[in-house]
């Protein structure tokens, strides 16, 4: 497996790293763990002209809380978040799911955010967690809510000299619990289904704020509005979160494929949003 | 366990001692194919068929000859030219080189490149434009059979349908009569499907022919080196004293590395016709897309029953999808491999096999991935048919195996298909199983969580294996005979070199063969030096593959060893003044018989060996032994398997799993230990989530890592082993090889258990792999 021919620069700032893009156009992509982009490259389905190496930037590897949010800089590994204590709910239930050991230990957060997989683990997260993405670009930086970040497969609206920087995820203040359960075929495999489940209660343990998202079983990691709704002011129960699970199974749209039947995926989104939002809502009242 | 006879300083039979290979492998000190980096070095690099079923009406190369750093493009045109566009297969039947008329399989070699580093000839691939003209794709054996189906080998003279072979065993009326007096009448059908055995390191060679003296010597990931040698020599022409064939150290090969692939003949062709050293290394999806693949049996089979649970007989008919060509690597009169063992491990007069196998649009081979020939299909089926039939009839599956078992008094037993097994006592084995397992718990809390809705299996295997192939009677491989063979020189020092016809990949020969001249000589097994693979350096054997290893190469080993024993104890007698047969040999000396002090050391009569002998004695003390087995081996096991599975999500976990494997006398406890470990470990896989598959346009599903899965640590489940000895009687030390019998036997355990757990539903069948999704539409159509 041998690479095409491509050009290298090492950046030493994200003005650096950005202004290099400016100059290679389309051909530029960043590399920061590379745990996609190498393997595509070395399979001749990505073929960049310049790959614009921003391991060597500063002060782009801290994962802290900074005024109510979980900031993940652009070269936080995924094993670093699995490390964090900073972490919570959902963030850090999916961590140790993400890829294997390898991978995690190389591979970026914001990589993983940025590359807009379907069968990525983190956007799932970002959804139900109401997470920014930061980006910057020439005209300097901006915040991109989630929703608005994902645009399809493997595409988001990054303008095309943007770097993302950071990630900016709400610390919930009250009590708060999260999940991530996933099924995969085995370890380092991508989500044959999974779902990151999001619950805050207000002071009489009923459900203040939701979030649910599914993983791999759309074209897109999908947000569950409907399901949040129907779950927000009310307390915690399985008959509700069975209710919740039909809505979810029902907007899931999986394919047959070799991981499984559509029918089969989608009685997984049904079983795992029941004992996802269940375990969401025992970290909760325990919190 | 067998104590040993030996001091752990001399480390013969029995001793745990540590592989020899191991530091020099964890250390980077190995030398695999690709580590071969030869002056002036040539790199290769294959285009494959994108296509399963196209013609070619051209190929334009001339941008990727233009290219800078190409030095050649081959297409099939110019292998013709030297008529090597075709090359015999395992099986008789011929395969594509490069392809001249149509493309068959997706993956299927197309032209190959020549350049001076491996990225130039990968870029160069993506200049050569090939005209293809689609043709329908067949990519099921059943629509390959069909009237009007296309026809693939259309090249081939007097082939007017897709038929590849058929195949028949056993007495069809004996059987029918049987079939006519059952109580019942027990079918499963089922597919095993296509896998991979996927070894670590991929294929490769590095080809190395000397323009002037004709001298070729190819360093290749081989299995079999001299039979690869001799293969060269027929198929290529070249003289065979000229061939030297050097099969480094090899990273896995579970069958991968049996046959010759297309690219070794193209890279040794353009050494040839260039005159350097050129390398090909296979990419791992190369080795998966095009490379002998294994299985691929739909079978059906039906056991005939009584109501007391005796088995009257069976009937198998199998269709195998063989892909685009024959190409088994198997005994030639064997055309699906050792299938007749698929009387498993009892006793009942009448069997009757059908079979025939059809091309397809798919990657031939036909490997036996951690087999011996196909015993893991007949395995497979005939352990998942004893526990349907348990069912069926209403007793307890250990209960229905302990009431048709071969006695341990009705050893030798031929069975009904005519192998003879050697030896064997099965009853006590699955009882030690069961009581390990605790069994009679299991089924107690077993029906305790029916009632609680909980899913609980317990899945039991009893195999029987035939390996060690074979008599030169009736085993031989594109008409060779399956022999073996070992040589053992002494030098003066006491220090010995072993060379053997047979190459490991893996299992630990530097250390098991030195530890069976040390049992028979008195040499310390760290004093033995094994060497292997080259076929300049050691003597004529069919190599590594279908156990057969220790069940004949260890046989040679030991009658060498033997050999060199005699000797010595003939010089003993001379250095000792005493009669040869006054001498009496303990594990490390030659002493006169009743008198243990007067004693000389295998170092004493090695050294006498060189300086002096008695009157009318040759020099030296060195032999070399061809052994010819008297009959197969037959190693057996009793694996039971505990499941518990999900059932709102069809997800199932092995909380158990007991393997009692009985492979005779153990050389080194240890390292088959580690071959059971890996072959468990093998199996699990196949039956949870390992399969080739296609779509209906043929394209592979399954050309890398992300879609051909292997279990890792996380997944693979924590094995029990026991073990039971019972010696092969024919075998010089009672071996009977151990390297596949955890593969062939561990799927039926795993896919029974998860079967057990649905039972009770009516559930009869899932195929594998058996994932989840087959497993909660299984319980969902059963609970409808």
């Amino acid at each position: 497996m041998f690479p095409s021919r491509f050009d290298l620069v090492v950046a030493q700032t994200v003005a650096e790293a950005v202004e290099a893009k400016v100059d290679a156009g389309e051909g530029g992509r960043f590399l920061a763990g590379g745990q996609s982009l190498i393997p595509m490259m070395k399979m001749r389905v990505a073929f960049p002209e310049t790959l614009i190496d921003i391991n060597r930037i500063a002060g782009l590897d801290a994962i802290e809380r900074v005024n109510g949010h979980l900031q993940v800089g652009a070269l936080v590994r995924h094993a670093d978040v699995v490390a964090s204590d900073a972490t919570f709910g959902a963030v850090a239930a999916a961590a140790p799911w993400v890829a294997d050991p390898l991978v995690r230990n190389r591979g970026t957060m914001c990589g993983s955010v940025a590359h807009c997989d379907p069968e990525g683990d983190w956007n799932s997260v970002l959804l139900a967690t109401g997470a920014d993405v930061v980006a910057q670009g020439p005209g300097g930086e901006r915040s991109i809510p989630i929703a608005d970040f994902v645009d399809g497969a493997f595409t988001s609206t990054l303008g095309e000299d943007e770097l993302v920087v950071g990630l900016r995820i709400p610390v919930p203040s009250g009590r708060s619990g999260g999940s991530y359960l996933k099924l995969e075929r085995k370890i380092g495999d991508y989500a044959t289904v999974a779902v990151a489940s999001h619950l805050e209660l207000d002071d009489s343990g009923a459900i203040a704020a939701a979030g649910l998202a599914l993983t791999s079983v759309n074209p897109i990691n999908t947000k569950v509005a409907d399901a949040e709704a129907l779950l927000v002011g009310q307390q915690p129960s399985d008959e509700l979160f069975a209710e919740a699970a039909e809505v979810a199974a029902a907007a899931a749209e999986p394919r047959d494929d070799v991981r499984g039947t559509a029918a089969w995926k989608r009685q997984v989104v049904r079983t795992y949003t029941k004992r996802g939002l269940a375990a969401a809502a025992q970290q909760a009242e325990g919190s | 366990m067998v104590a040993p006879t030996t001091p752990a300083e001399i480390g013969g039979i029995g001793h745990s001692v540590q592989r020899k290979e191991d530091a020099r492998l964890i250390e980077g000190q190995g030398n695999f194919l690709d580590d071969i980096d030869l002056p002036n070095t040539l790199h290769m690099a294959i285009l494959r068929s994108p296509l399963a079923h196209a013609r070619i009406n051209g190929i334009d190369s001339e941008a990727a000859t233009a290219l800078d750093g190409v030095v050649a493009v081959v297409t099939g045109d110019l292998m013709d030219q030297h008529g090597l566009a075709w090359m015999p297969t395992l099986s008789g039947d011929t395969q594509a080189v490069l392809a001249t008329d149509k493309v068959r399989y997706q993956g299927q070699e197309v032209a190959a490149v020549i350049a001076t580093d491996p990225y130039i000839a990968t870029d160069a691939l993506e200049l050569i434009e090939v005209d293809y003209e689609d043709l329908p794709p067949i990519t099921t054996p059943q629509q390959s059979l069909e009237e009007g189906a296309a026809l693939i080998r259309d090249e081939k003279e007097g082939q007017t349908d897709n038929l590849a072979y058929t195949w028949e065993t056993g007495d069809k009326g004996a059987t029918e009569e049987a079939f006519a007096q059952a109580d019942r009448v027990v079918t499963l059908e089922t597919h095993y499907p296509r896998s991979h055995p996927a070894p670590l390191e991929t294929c490769g060679i590095v080809a190395d022919v000397n323009s002037v003296t004709g001298q070729a010597t190819i360093y290749m990931t081989s299995q079999a080196p001299h039979a690869h040698r001799t293969l060269f020599a027929m198929v290529a022409g070249l003289p065979e004293q000229n061939i030297r064939i050097v099969s480094p150290d090899i990273g896995g090969g579970f069958g991968n590395k049996v046959p010759i692939y297309p690219g070794y003949v193209v890279a040794t062709a353009a050494s040839l016709l260039i005159g350097q050293p050129v390398k090909w290394v296979e990419s791992r999806t190369e080795n998966l897309i095009s490379t002998g693949f294994a299985r691929d049996y739909y079978m059906k089979g039906e056991l005939a029953v009584t109501d007391q649970g005796r088995i009257l007989g069976l009937r198998v008919n199998m269709l195998s999808d063989q892909g685009a060509f024959y190409s088994d690597a198997q005994p030639t009169q064997f055309r699906a491999g050792l299938f007749h063992v698929v009387t498993g491990s009892y006793d009942f007069p009448a069997a009757h096999i059908d079979c025939k196998g059809a091309f397809t649009n798919k990657a031939p081979g036909g490997v036996a991935y951690r087999c011996s020939f196909r015993i893991t299909e007949a395995s497979y089926l005939i352990e998942r048919l004893v526990q349907n039939a348990a069912y069926e009839v209403g007793i307890d599956p250990a209960e229905m195996r302990l009431r048709n078992f071969i006695q341990p008094e009705q050893f030798p037993y031929e069975t009904a298909t005519g192998f003879v097994y050697d030896s064997g006592d099965y009853p006590t084995a699955l009882r030690q199983a069961l009581d390990a397992a605790g069994y009679e718990e299991l089924r107690a809390e077993q029906a305790a969580a029916r009632e609680e809705g909980r899913l609980v299996g317990i899945g039991i295997a009893h195999f029987t294996e035939a390996v060690g192939a074979g008599p030169a009677h009736t085993y031989d491989i594109a008409g060779l005979k399956m022999i073996d063979s070992a040589e053992l020189r002494v030098h003066p020092t006491g220090k010995a070199i072993l060379k053997l016809g047979v190459k490991t990949q893996g299992q630990g020969h530097e250390t098991t063969f030195a530890q069976i001249v040390a049992e028979e000589t008195g040499i310390p097994a760290t004093d033995i030096k094994v060497i292997h693979g080259d076929t300049d350096d050691t003597p004529y054997g069919l190599g590594t593959y279908a156990s057969r290893s220790t069940p004949v190469g260890g046989a040679a080993t030991a009658m060498v060893a033997r050999k060199i024993a005699d000797k010595a104890r003939h010089i003993a007698a001379h250095l000792l003044e005493a009669a040869p047969e006054d001498i009496e040999r303990t594990a490390d000396k030659f002493h006169v018989a009743g008198s243990p002090d007067q004693a000389v050391s295998i170092q004493d009569a090695a050294f006498a060996a060189y300086t002096n002998l008695p009157e009318g004695m040759e020099y030296g003390l060195e032999d070399v032994t061809y052994y010819n087995p008297p009959n197969l081996t037959f190693p057996y096991g009793s694996y039971v398997v505990v499941v518990d599975v999900d059932p709102d999500t069809g997800v199932w976990k092995v909380r158990r799993m007991v393997a009692l494997d009985d492979c005779g006398v153990r050389i080194n406890p240890m390292i088959v230990e580690g071959q059971i470990h890996g072959g468990l470990t093998e199996g699990f896989a196949m039956s949870s989530m390992q399969w080739i598959t296609f779509d209906d346009d043929g394209n592979c599903i399954g050309s890398n890592f992300m879609d051909y899965l292997i279990p890792t640590a996380w997944e693979t489940p924590r094995f029990e082993l026991l073990e039971t000895v019972t010696p092969s009687p024919h075998h010089p030390i009672g071996a009977k090889g151990i390297g596949e019998s955890a593969t062939v036997g561990s799927p039926a355990a795993f896919v029974n258990a998860v079967v057990d757990a649905l039972a009770h539903l009516g559930v009869r069948n899932i195929d594998m792999p058996v994932l989840p999704d087959r497993v909660w539409e299984a319980i969902d159509t059963a609970t409808a």
